[in-house]
């Protein structure tokens, strides 16, 4: 299955040819779990903050669906 | 002990008090709204001769303690007809601070524009005629030429000068830009009301803050200052100081909860051109004077602030905020930030808040003014702000104002204050903090998007409605914060980590000789907001100001298509007064 992920902030510094907001098609086993896509991505875990799966916020055990629209975000705020 | 200083604009003379007994251990927050509360009649015009304008740095301002250079602005607020504490960051209140001085008072109306020079040889008024009518870039240099580099200065702009509701009142920053403000509320029109165009402080050989008890005052500011550095959000190269407070327009917008377009939608296809991210980029491709980075006054360990170059690497605008970057971007439909970054800088150089101005742009849109997204429409609104044209006295006077002008139900406001950039429909605890908070619309009141969104202080689903005792907690711990004399985001770490918690009481306690403890933020929280609230009470609003619009209750949000469903029960119950 493929999902399409999107990175943020100081998350971006590991995918960084990858542009602002956009999306990147990933191809994962189906039944894969958030944490897994976390290792799959070679993410530093600590430094994931919150991930919303379709504008939904999810925890690490959640197991994603093929069209997926994944944001992973570090630890953001400000306003 | 640190004196009030009192200047009076009917007669143009100043003079220093102690005050009373009670205001021994107030100072920020909790001494403007005292103040307020104890010396102005609630039912007065806010621009008449009753009214007052209190200014007043926090208990820890003036001294090395983290991120602390904060003033507390108090008076009637001209926007909501209720208390106002509008708050911002600048060296302004240090020299204040350091003047041995815990308030500044102005009070009466003088003919004409007047300036005040406090040193530490007194006061001195003079003649601010030459300056009216003025860009406040354009006049701000000579200024400094005039007292010295090394003052800070409040001003207002025109806009303060035809007393507009949405008229801030600006602080320099640290490079001396009036770029600072304490934006919301219309303070600005409270200050020209009285005459007076600035008041420079130069804290220079001032007596400097007294500290009661200095071991146990550097234990806490030790402990606050390391959770701010070891804080993902707040630390150096985090997110705040990488990508600004913009760093959340695309998880808001993730969320589902940027307002769009007027509160139409709750997501906007540009907001990653509009995000910090984007900000982060220009400076970097474009280089030239722009920042990341960027200190809002001496003494931050976050910097969260920013200089935004043209495509010529010269200066665009200081500072594009995350409300801003949304007010006058994705509330306007519009996604150019080089456009955001125009609307930006008009707004500091008139003297108006961002978020009043992106609010009422985006309803004069709505009404038909201009389609969403038209940069040149909405320059020409401000440009008309600017001039006090009829048209700009009516986009002048705030977004429930402008709303009703023209015939607009999408009025997305509270008791008069425009909306901030989180959707009350998608994030219900920030929605109930806009029904409830003494300030009208105000996310500063009680700042519940670090746990509905940012996962800070525990997470919370943004979705559920049962969150009185969430918004009353924070709504206390707030008028703590403001009154400490911190920047608000120092609750993200000590929301966090407890030893950050500890610091910010002790270095309070050790300033002030008193031995508080976690149980006393809360009780002091509370006795502002009880004033604050006994002050709205007798000036009119009752608990059916404290709603939401009804357009929210029957127009879905898109795209979690959810309307606002907090019974009233629970607002009425934040505060007890159900």
């Amino acid at each position: 299955m493929i999902v399409q992920v999107k990175l943020f902030a100081t998350l971006r510094r590991q995918y960084p040819k990858l542009g602002i907001g956009e999306a990147m098609p990933v191809e994962l086993e189906k039944g894969t779990a958030i944490g897994q896509l976390i290792m799959h991505l070679k993410l530093p875990s600590d430094e994931v903050k919150i991930v919303f799966v379709n504008g939904i916020v999810r925890d690490r055990g959640h197991t994603l669906e093929d069209g997926d629209e994944v944001g992973v975000f570090p630890s953001v705020g400000g306003g | 002990m640190s004196k009030i200083l009192r200047v009076n604009m009917d007669e143009r003379t100043a003079a220093y008090e102690d005050g009373p007994e009670g205001y021994k251990l107030l100072a920020g927050r909790g001494l403007t709204s005292t103040m307020i509360h104890d010396e102005v009649d609630p039912t007065c015009h806010p621009l008449g001769p009753n009214n007052k304008l209190v200014f007043a740095p926090g208990i820890v301002t003036g001294t090395s303690a983290p991120s602390s250079g904060r003033v507390s602005v108090g008076a009637k607020s001209p926007l909501t007809g209720g208390i106002k504490e509008s708050n911002a960051g600048s060296s302004w209140p240090q020299h204040v601070a350091r003047l041995g001085l815990k308030a500044i008072v102005v009070e009466g109306q003088a003919d004409g524009w007047w300036g005040v020079h406090v040193t530490k040889d007194g006061v001195e008024f003079f003649a601010a005629d030459e300056y009216a009518g003025k860009s406040l870039y354009e006049i701000f240099p000579g200024l400094f030429e005039r007292f010295g580099r090394k003052v800070g200065i409040a001003a207002i702009g025109v806009a303060g000068e035809h007393k507009m509701s949405m008229a801030g009142i600006c602080f320099n920053d640290i490079d001396n830009r009036p770029s600072r403000y304490s934006g919301r509320g219309g303070l600005g029109a409270v200050m020209g009301s009285k005459g007076l165009k600035f008041i420079v402080v130069d804290g220079a050989g001032g007596p400097g803050v007294e500290i009661a008890n200095k071991e146990l005052f550097d234990k806490g500011r030790k402990k606050l200052a390391d959770s701010m550095r070891s804080h993902d959000l707040t630390k150096p190269g985090g997110a705040l100081n990488s990508y600004g407070t913009a760093v959340l327009v695309n998880i808001i917008n993730e969320a589902g909860a940027l307002p769009t377009r007027n509160f139409r939608e709750g997501r906007f296809e540009g907001a990653a051109k509009i995000s910090g991210e984007a900000m982060a980029e220009f400076c970097e491709t474009r280089g030239g004077v722009g920042m990341m980075g960027h200190a809002c006054h001496p003494g931050c360990i976050m910097k969260c602030s920013n200089v935004i170059p043209n495509p010529d690497g010269t200066e665009m605008a200081s500072c594009i905020e995350y409300e801003t970057t949304w007010a006058l971007g994705a509330n306007c439909g519009i996604d150019d930030l080089d456009v955001i970054g125009k609307l930006t800088q008009m707004c500091n150089d008139i003297g108006i808040d961002t978020i009043e101005a992106g609010d009422v742009i985006a309803v004069a849109m709505d009404a038909g003014l201009a389609d969403f997204g038209d940069g040149e429409k909405a320059i020409e609104m401000l440009e008309a702000v600017r001039d006090g044209t009829p048209l700009g006295h009516i986009l002048g006077q705030g977004t429930g104002f402008t709303a009703k002008a023209f015939g607009v139900v999408r009025s997305p406001d509270v008791k008069g204050q425009g909306m901030p950039a989180y959707e009350p429909r998608a994030i219900k605890g920030i929605g109930i903090t806009y029904a409830i908070s003494t300030m009208g619309a105000d996310h500063t009141s009680g700042y519940t998007i670090a746990p509905e969104i940012a996962g800070v202080g525990g997470k919370v689903d943004q979705f559920d409605t049962d969150k009185a005792a969430l918004v009353r907690a924070f709504q206390y711990t707030t008028a703590f914060i403001d009154t400490s004399g911190h920047c608000l985001f120092i609750a993200f770490p000590i929301l966090d980590i407890a030893s950050g918690f500890e610091g910010l009481v002790e270095e309070c306690s050790g300033v002030l000789g008193v031995e508080w403890t976690g149980d006393d933020v809360t009780r002091i929280g509370k006795e502002i907001l009880d004033k604050e609230i006994a002050f709205n009470r007798a000036a009119g609003l009752t608990p059916a100001d404290d709603r939401i619009p009804e357009f929210m209750k029957y127009e879905k949000l898109p795209p979690h298509d959810v309307v606002w469903d907090v019974p009233d029960e629970t607002l009425d119950a934040v505060f007890g007064e159900a």
